[in-house]
């Protein structure tokens, strides 16, 4: 009798905990697409109103659906009307950040692999303070250097140039990439590196054929890191650069700014959208190896 | 022509001492094992030899040939890593000849050496798998592989079963021993498994802070340990030490125990010097294995002890006696039952007695 009344209870008792755990799991639910929705809420404003014509934009409705597909802003955007002065448009400035980024994400890399690798396999006496003063490196504010960058840049006579552009985005892109590769290297057994040693691989041959081979996630990782931070970047680009030479951030803020008569917001929505398309094909390209990248502290050997 | 010398040599890492004064030889053939707890130097001694770390005073000789400042590679050594450090992104063939296409040999010596290693290891099926690919004990093969085929003078071994399983460690072990006896070549092999040292080392150099407190064969070493550090880190349950004075009566000598008045004769002890023994404060050394519950032999010498604690693991048990306070351990086969909290007969063999001089610690 005394084992029924037990069993029973525990039933009432299972029941309950599943009607509890249904209702968490909408309220979850629910939760999450709201904030998914308030998250993604401005990038529907830009691309809606980008498809816009200036008729449907004066009307106000800010979140309505637009009458058709109409890519002519984008067009505008990308190639301008075709006028001659005064008119900006984004494409040579898209290709100047292009010859911008690339050579800078691969140089700051290509540094941060070697530091981190010299950091963690060939310890020498006060390695610990390179490596912490290179830390600050990560927390020095780019607004603090801008003057003597700029002299340094004009000695160099690269100022106004891509060239210069990609020094300074190298030099400040090595404090992160040698973080991000030290941490890596840290957790790979330095017997890799004896074993190497004793076969008779020297320090080049170590790098490249042993632990470039395993370094896949976080190179991953450093490149999309640098990749966003470097085309995102408008301090330095703004300061450095400016007319013919600078890169799309800057572009993007003079065509905003400088419209003298009406604002054409479908126009600023496309130019918007077509500056921040590259981070985000990095992102899905190399996505999950960031993730992963991110999270891999043991790569077992 | 001494195979491996080591000479007065002297390490350490900015003001902490890690080696000091080391001596030591190696014979052609020998397998040396260089035991000692965590942090007692030991893997750090083997690094030198392969030239991975620096000296800061004394010289290694292979061959009588001084390779102190020579580079790990010339030294004709082979090293195989606790954790296997197999080249990850390289296959099983690319690991065991990555030495060799280093030093540049010819591609037809390349495979006959490979060919020869693999099938010896039995891992000539496992050439094209990548180490993530293999089991524990096949990457155990693949790094003494890539060791077997550089054909090196010594071959040094930085703990390599301590990574294994219990049951694939003995496994290994053995086929190490079967290795070395087959191949006949010079091992220096660091552990801190005293199993392991006395199984396959024909020389085993006990250390500590640095420093090399005994370099002898397994058997003396488990039977003349040379101070109480020795005595205490081989054997399990460690040796018992039994704390007291000598006293010498014309020519013989007792032992007894502190606060106990009960006299043991120490006969035939091979005293390194037989002076000023009367009242020296000692340990007295016996094993757990050496104290008996019947008399085995006429020499066994009786005594009265009470039982403490039984500890049961299998194929024996471990007895816990109380000598005037000190804890005496016992071993005795699973089988014997025996009361606790009783006073029972025991029998010594004095024969397989160890003293120590309380204050220096070291064997007299």
């Amino acid at each position: 009798m005394q084992d029924n009344i037990k069993s029973s209870s525990y039933q009432q008792l299972e029941q309950k905990s599943k009607y509890t755990n249904i209702f968490l799991r909408w309220f979850l639910y629910f939760v999450l697409i709201l904030f998914a929705s308030y998250f993604i809420f401005p990038l529907y404003v830009m691309i809606v109103t980008s498809l816009k014509t200036m008729e449907e934009i004066r009307q106000g409705t800010l979140l309505s659906w637009p009458s058709g597909l109409n890519f002519d802003s984008w067009a505008v955007a990308w190639g301008g009307r075709g006028y001659g002065a005064g008119d900006t448009f984004l494409r040579p400035y898209f290709w100047n950040s292009i010859k911008m980024v690339v050579p800078a994400v691969l140089f700051s890399t290509f540094i941060g692999a070697m530091a981190g690798y010299v950091l963690t396999k060939w310890r020498f006496k006060g390695d610990k303070w390179v490596f912490l003063f290179l830390l600050f490196g990560c927390f020095i504010p780019y607004q603090a250097i801008l003057l003597p960058m700029a002299r340094t840049l004009g000695v160099l006579g690269i100022s106004n140039s891509v060239i210069g552009l990609v020094l300074v985005h190298t030099v400040y892109g090595i404090p992160f990439t040698t973080l991000f590769f030290r941490n890596f290297y840290v957790s790979i057994p330095t017997e890799l590196v004896k074993a190497a040693r004793i076969d008779g691989a020297g320090f080049f041959k170590i790098f490249f054929k042993i632990l470039l081979p395993i370094s896949a996630p976080i190179i991953v990782v450093t490149i999309i890191w640098q990749f966003t931070q470097i085309w995102n970047d408008f301090l330095f680009g703004s300061t450095f650069s400016f007319g013919e030479a600078a890169p799309i951030q800057v572009a993007l803020n003079n065509m905003v700014l400088s419209s003298t008569s009406v604002k054409e917001y479908n126009v600023d929505m496309a130019s918007a959208i077509i500056a921040g398309i590259p981070t985000l094909i990095v992102y899905v390209l190399a996505g999950k190896y960031f993730i992963r990248g991110l999270t891999s502290g043991a790569v077992k050997g | 022509m001494k195979t491996l010398k080591i000479e007065e040599l002297s390490k350490n890492f900015g003001s902490t001492e890690v080696l000091r004064k080391i001596n030591l030889e190696i014979d052609e053939g020998n397998f040396l094992v260089l035991l000692g707890p965590s942090g007692c130097g030991k893997s750090t001694l083997l690094n030198i030899i392969a030239g991975l770390e620096t000296i800061n005073e004394g010289n290694v000789y292979i061959d009588d040939y001084n390779v102190s400042k020579v580079e790990p590679k010339d030294r004709n050594i082979a090293m195989v890593f606790q954790s296997y450090a197999l080249y990850p992104s390289m296959n099983v063939r690319e690991n065991m000849i990555f030495g060799l296409k280093q030093a540049k040999v010819s591609k037809e010596k390349i495979e006959e050496q490979l060919e020869k290693v693999a099938k010896f290891l039995q891992v000539d099926s496992l050439l094209e798998r990548k180490p993530s690919q293999l089991s524990g004990g096949q990457r155990q093969r693949v790094a003494i592989g890539r060791a077997l085929v550089r054909e090196p003078r010594i071959f040094l071994f930085d703990e390599p079963l301590s990574n294994l399983d219990a049951k694939l460690r003995v496994e290994m072990r053995r086929e190490i021993k079967k290795l070395h006896q087959q191949l006949k070549t010079t091992v220096v092999y660091v552990t801190h498994d005293q199993t392991e040292a006395m199984s396959l080392g024909t020389n085993i150099a006990i250390m500590n802070h640095g420093v090399i407190q005994q370099n002898d064969t397994p058997e003396n070493i488990y039977n003349k340990p040379s101070n109480t550090f020795v005595a205490d880190f081989i054997g399990s349950p460690s040796m018992n030490l039994i704390k007291g004075k000598l006293k010498q009566n014309s020519d013989k000598v007792y032992f007894i125990a502190n606060g106990s008045n009960f006299e043991i004769p120490i006969n035939g002890y091979n005293f390194k010097e037989k002076k000023n023994l009367d009242n020296k404060e000692v340990f007295f050394g016996l094993r757990p294995e050496h104290i008996f519950f019947k008399k085995s032999d006429e020499k066994d010498f009786e005594i009265i002890l009470r039982a403490d604690l039984s500890e049961y693991i299998g194929h024996e048990q471990i007895m816990t006696f109380d000598y005037s306070n000190q804890e005496v351990l016992a071993k005795f086969p699973s089988t014997i039952k025996i009361e606790l909290g009783k006073e029972i007969k025991l029998y010594f063999d004095l024969s397989q007695t160890s003293l120590f001089d309380a204050r220096s610690e070291e064997r007299i």
